[in-house]
């Protein structure tokens, strides 16, 4: 029951997940997080740094992480293919009226909608998620010489991770 | 001059294994693999592609290779490009979950995740804010924010919202349509 459960939600995040990489965030957090408990927000935020600095997409590499960590190699199977499924019907229906779908007036409008929805969605994540993640003064610090190094230097993520890896472990020496 | 299933399959797999940074990075490597180096597509058919794969819910990456494969080799070819380009992901994935999780507890790794916790929240939102940029315009910032405020204070499910903001996108196009058409 809980492995059809597991599907099913994957499913439904795959269905509303537009715009892909970290906008499946805030329906992770709000799913896995606050409605089933499968995971701590920290738990999430760990997981979703290794799947930024593993090979391929980071929601597949997420969807897999949570799907293995909860029940195994079926676990990873169920929630991979389920955030995959209705996306893929979708293109298999959409590639036959590819032109009509291209420059239908109709999704346009809807994305008019739906981008800078999906920035507010990702603002609402990083304020749910910073309590967990903001604990003393250096949290600040740190999250100000990041956003600088990824906005103004425009370091690779990747690096940027694996900075902060360092500084973790030289700030909160046991 | 179209691929064989498993060139399709290895094509994707490569692509899959050592492309680092998430689906987006791997958009320039897909053209240079399918456009330039095996001229399976031509630039428009490659740029038609994108246009779709990103008005659709779904990972980018994945979306791509259904369609390509669909394109190129029917219904097999999309199962086997979806497979190849996620099947790295899958499986280096659950190699890392195996250990990450029993050594969590660990003081030394819990102080690198510490600060790596930080740097995430930093690159989540570095995402929103080059997305809120591009919209900054009184109507992408009222949306935007209706849509944290919504999320965040009210605590509305996103799903609610997506949908919400979409319908709200397309209705206001709609009525500015109608009105810009009376005027003329």
């Amino acid at each position: 029951m809980m492995l059809l459960r597991l599907f099913l939600t994957f499913v439904g995040i795959g269905a509303i997940a537009f715009g892909g990489g970290y906008a499946v965030l805030p329906l992770f957090e709000r799913i896995i997080v606050d409605q089933y408990e499968w995971f701590t927000r920290s738990e999430l935020l760990d997981m979703l740094a290794v799947s930024q600095v593993t090979p391929g997409p980071i929601a597949i590499n997420s969807a897999t992480f949570i799907g293995f960590t909860l029940f195994g190699v079926l676990g990873a199977f169920l929630t991979t293919v389920g955030v995959v499924t209705v996306p893929s019907i979708l293109i298999t229906i959409v590639s036959v009226y590819r032109e009509r779908f291209k420059n239908s007036k109709v999704v346009q409008a809807i994305f008019r909608g739906l981008r800078p929805a999906l920035a507010g969605l990702i603002f609402a994540s990083v304020y749910t998620l910073s309590p967990d993640v903001m604990v003393d003064q250096w949290s600040y610090i740190l999250f100000l010489i990041f956003v600088l190094l990824l906005v103004k230097f425009r370091l690779h993520p990747i690096l940027v991770i694996l900075l902060s890896a360092f500084l973790g472990l030289i700030i909160y020496w046991p | 001059m179209k691929p064989s299933l498993p060139e399709l399959f290895l094509s994707f797999l490569k692509i899959g294994a050592f492309t680092f940074g998430g689906g987006y990075a791997m958009i320039p490597l897909f053209e240079r693999e399918f456009v330039k180096r095996y001229k399976y597509l031509s630039e428009d058919e490659f740029f038609d592609a994108l246009v779709i794969c990103q008005s659709l819910p779904g990972v980018i990456a994945v979306n791509f290779a259904v369609y390509i494969g669909l394109k190129l080799r029917g219904r097999f070819g999309a199962l086997v490009s979806a497979i190849g380009v996620a099947l790295p992901s899958f499986l280096i994935i659950m190699v890392i979950a195996t250990f990450l999780f029993r050594y969590i507890d660990n003081e030394y790794v819990a102080a690198v995740f510490k600060g790596v916790r930080v740097s995430v929240i930093a690159l989540v939102f570095t995402a929103g804010f080059r997305l809120f940029w591009r919209h900054r315009h009184l109507y992408g910032v009222f949306i935007a924010l209706m849509t944290f405020t919504l999320v965040a204070i009210a605590y509305v499910h996103p799903f609610y919202v997506i949908v919400m903001m979409g319908a709200y996108g397309y209705l206001t196009t709609k009525i500015r349509e109608v009105v810009s058409h009376d005027a003329s």
